[in-house]
């Protein structure tokens, strides 16, 4: 990057700080980028980068598997997961899911799936993860439900018993 | 703001030059200074009206912002859409299906929307078919073709989809008269007047799901019907429509059909044809006619031909119809938010006829008739008239009205709108417009409460307006502020053709409701593929079902050998994204259909039946991602008779190779 570009980068990134929605009838949401959903506002300043942003600050997981929810989670894997994502550490269009639950938080996790483009557009691991796959994470619509559902079937695959 | 006063002074400067050249006098008052700030919409912000503007010949309907005038959408309802699919793809073939088999093509001219208690209700759009008689309803919660009803003992479907103020029916009045279905059509053209009649059908709207179904039809003259208007508040439970060619002329109608001095407002009681209807005083009519009615669970077309109507008999049942004398050729026929006044537009009337709902009812007790009409009494003219306006100009076509007394009536052969107040039956205000115009539309200007802030004109003609395209040129709709004393023109916008008619609803009642995705969860089509997993080529006979997926950004499967030349192969498309706006296309070369776009969570189908041997791509058709270009894969095609087995695969092993 050139020191012009930087110039006009920089020069851009006033205009849109200067350049507000106003009030009325403007749509809250900012630009949308590469088909991804709509931003919305971090509210949340004192953001923790292990459990990402969004909802679920505070999750308690209880040490042993509820097998009835995992299995929960696997229908939905099927259905709204697998085309991008493999159940071994080998990566498809997203990551592989195996030690996802050990490397990352259940909070950050299910931040991820339920507020999928206000991560993707400012939690700095989830850009990382972009950087390396370059496909954003559909914003699949996942209910809390599902989303911890889905956690339950990650730590099945990870050997929680 | 400075981009307003750029946006200003943009356009005086653009006027000044335009008003040298050699424009139409009254030019140049036609556009205000302020016109830029009061139709522009800033990038990012929402219009304040949606405008559903009929697509004329093209079968659809397109929605318009207002008061941008931006495109917003063209709606697929009569004709097909290769664009979506619509009418292409195998679960959408059925809307178009009719008696005739499958049409894909006709001729929209008129959009109504639903109401409730007089007022917009923002649920459904309707819409007519002129050629193959059918109304449509629009889901305004989709934007989709929900529903299409054919319309029998019916040709040309023009007097038609007015609503009564709370849905109640739907009507569609035949515009040309011909024998019914059950009887022998195979008669001189010339024996018009004995066998030739008029139907006018009330369609039933199921006021929680809006299904369609035609309650009765009335069996009128055979006379043109041309237009119509429920009556509301007092007049609620009549219904007015217009008719020319009372002549009942079967050739050169321009001529023949011109002699009278009046034609008719034909006033039905429909509460009075409810009433015969229950007493069992239909006749059952064998017919056939198709009801096309889309499921969103299966996101497939069911369509049935039905076989029977029931018919009331309007010269028989004597008080259900009264024709109201009315000069001349009368095209609109439109009445007022307090349900007193109809306003006639005589296409060939020097003056605009208004009539009074309550001299109306005085005349028919009083039995105040000139005789009758083909078995139908004719009210006295003057027993039912409020009173003429004067000089309105030439050719009065339509009116709409703003609720605060005054009527706005489009003039085709001056070219103008003119602004009158109904009470004292005096002008008050004209406008040009460029050129011709057909109908007008206040949002609301049809029911008991319009919005008073613009009237739209939908103008045939449209020769120096914009760049010049050939000699096919697009029609236009006029937005003029309505707010003050004046009208004021403010915008001006190219439209798909032909823009018969148009209606406007506050965006407010619409745009919350609309649906972002389809669940997966309830997709409940019978080849969907439930995941990337369920993925599968399935080969029955010479018909093979591909189970497909699409997500963000591949196709599974994306290689499928074991294909035959002559296969009927399927293409069962599920886009399996939950998010809004992420739409996925498909298309396979040589398919001699179109492409499919599958909303999220939707399936749909593509017929494709191989013609040679090879190696086929598809791909997906609607950018989805950055690596959208790279959604393809191939379809390999044997010969006939190959006994090469059906292989698929994504990633991972490849199909083996023989």
């Amino acid at each position: 990057m050139n020191a012009l570009t930087k110039l006009m980068l920089a020069s851009m990134s006033i205009m849109l700080m200067a350049c507000g929605p106003d009030a009325g009838n403007t749509p809250s949401a900012p630009p949308k980028t590469d088909a991804g959903g709509e931003n919305k506002t971090n509210e949340n300043p004192a953001h923790d980068p292990e459990r990402g942003i969004g909802k679920f600050q505070n999750v308690t997981i209880a040490p042993q598997l509820n097998a009835s929810l995992a299995a929960s989670g696997e229908k939905t894997f099927q259905v709204k997961c697998a085309s991008c994502h493999k159940l071994t550490d080998e990566k498809l269009v997203g990551p592989g899911w195996k030690g996802v639950s050990e490397r990352r938080k259940a909070e950050w996790i299910l931040n991820f799936m339920t507020n999928t483009d206000e991560m993707l557009n400012k939690d700095p691991a989830a850009q990382a993860q972009l950087e390396i796959c370059l496909v954003r994470m559909p914003n699949q619509s996942l209910t809390d439900d599902e989303a911890f559902s889905l956690y339950e079937f990650m730590r099945k695959n990870d050997g929680v018993k | 703001m400075n981009v307003r006063i750029f946006m200003a002074s943009a356009v005086i400067l653009s006027g000044l030059c335009l008003f040298s050249g050699c424009k139409p006098k009254n030019m140049n008052n036609a556009v205000s200074a302020d016109a830029a700030t009061k139709a522009f919409v800033p990038p990012g912000q929402y219009d304040e009206f949606y405008n559903f503007v009929s697509g004329g010949f093209s079968g659809q309907m397109a929605v318009y912002g207002i008061p941008s005038g931006r495109l917003l959408r063209v709606i697929p309802v009569f004709s097909v859409d290769p664009e979506k699919g619509y009418g292409y793809a195998e679960e959408t073939k059925g809307m178009l299906n009719t008696s005739h088999g499958i049409v894909p093509w006709d001729d929209l001219h008129h959009p109504e929307l639903s109401q409730t208690n007089g007022e917009i209700d923002g649920r459904w759009v309707f819409g007519n078919a002129n050629n193959t008689p059918r109304v449509a309803r629009i889901d305004l919660t989709t934007f989709r073709t929900a529903e299409i009803i054919e319309l029998p003992n019916s040709a040309g479907n023009h007097s038609s989809p007015f609503a009564t103020e709370n849905t109640e029916y739907v009507v569609a009045g035949t515009r040309f008269s011909v024998p019914a279905d059950d009887v022998n059509g195979d008669i001189p053209i010339s024996t018009y007047k004995e066998n030739f009649k008029g139907y006018i059908s009330f369609i039933s709207v199921g006021k929680e799901d809006g299904a369609m179904d035609i309650a009765f039809q009335l069996q009128c003259p055979g006379v043109n019907f041309d237009l119509a208007r429920a009556g509301k508040a007092k007049s609620h439970g009549w219904f007015f429509f217009s008719c020319y060619n009372t002549e009942q002329a079967n050739t050169l109608l321009e001529v023949n059909a011109s002699q009278r001095d009046k034609d008719f407002i034909m006033a039905v009681n429909w509460k009075k044809a409810e009433e015969y209807l229950a007493a069992g005083k239909g006749r059952k009519v064998k017919t056939k006619y198709a009801h096309n009615k889309y499921d969103e669970n299966t996101h497939t077309a069911v369509s049935e031909i039905r076989e029977e109507v029931t018919v009331l008999d309007t010269r028989e049942l004597k008080d259900i119809c009264y024709f109201i004398p009315c000069p001349k050729s009368p095209h609109g026929c439109d009445v007022d938010p307090t349900g007193e006044y109809i306003v006639g537009s005589g296409k060939l009337a020097a003056v605009i006829p208004v009539f009074s709902f309550d001299k109306l009812q005085k005349a028919i007790s009083d039995q105040a008739f000139d005789g009758d009409f083909d078995g139908i009494p004719v009210v006295k003219y003057e027993a039912a008239l409020y009173g003429e306006v004067q000089k309105p100009g030439l050719g009065p076509l339509h009116t709409e009205f703003d609720g605060l007394g005054n009527a706005y009536t489009s003039f085709f052969v001056s070219s103008e709108v003119v602004k009158w107040n109904i009470q004292e039956l005096k002008v008050l205000d004209r406008a040009p417009t460029y050129y011709s115009v057909g109908h007008l539309c206040v949002p609301g200007g049809n029911t008991r409460k319009p919005s008073p802030k613009y009237v739209i004109a939908y103008n045939k003609i449209t020769k120096d307006r914009y760049l010049p395209t050939g000699p096919e040129l697009a029609q236009s709709a006029q937005l003029y502020d309505i707010s003050g004393d004046k009208m004021t023109l403010i915008n001006d916008f190219p439209t798909i053709g032909e823009p018969h008619y148009a209606q406007a609803a506050p965006a407010e009642l619409i745009k919350n409701n609309s649906v972002k995705i389809f669940k997966i969860d309830a997709n409940k089509h019978p080849y969907v593929a439930m995941g990337e997993p369920a993925a599968k080529v399935v080969r029955e006979g010479n018909q093979v079902h591909v189970y497909m997926t699409s997500i963000r950004s591949h196709f599974a499967p994306d290689n499928i050998e074991g294909i035959r030349v002559g296969d009927e192969v399927y293409f069962h498309v599920t886009n399996l994204e939950q998010d809004w706006d992420v739409p996925h296309g498909f298309a396979v070369k040589g398919a001699q259909n179109a492409e499919l776009l599958i909303m999220p969570g939707e399936t749909q189908t593509l017929k494709w039946i191989p013609d040679r041997v090879g190696i086929f791509p598809m791909y997906c058709t609607d950018f989805c991602s950055a690596l959208h270009q790279e959604m393809q894969g191939y379809v390999r095609v044997s010969p006939a008779g190959s006994n090469l087995p059906i292989a698929f695969s994504t990633g991972g092993s490849q199909p083996e190779s023989k």
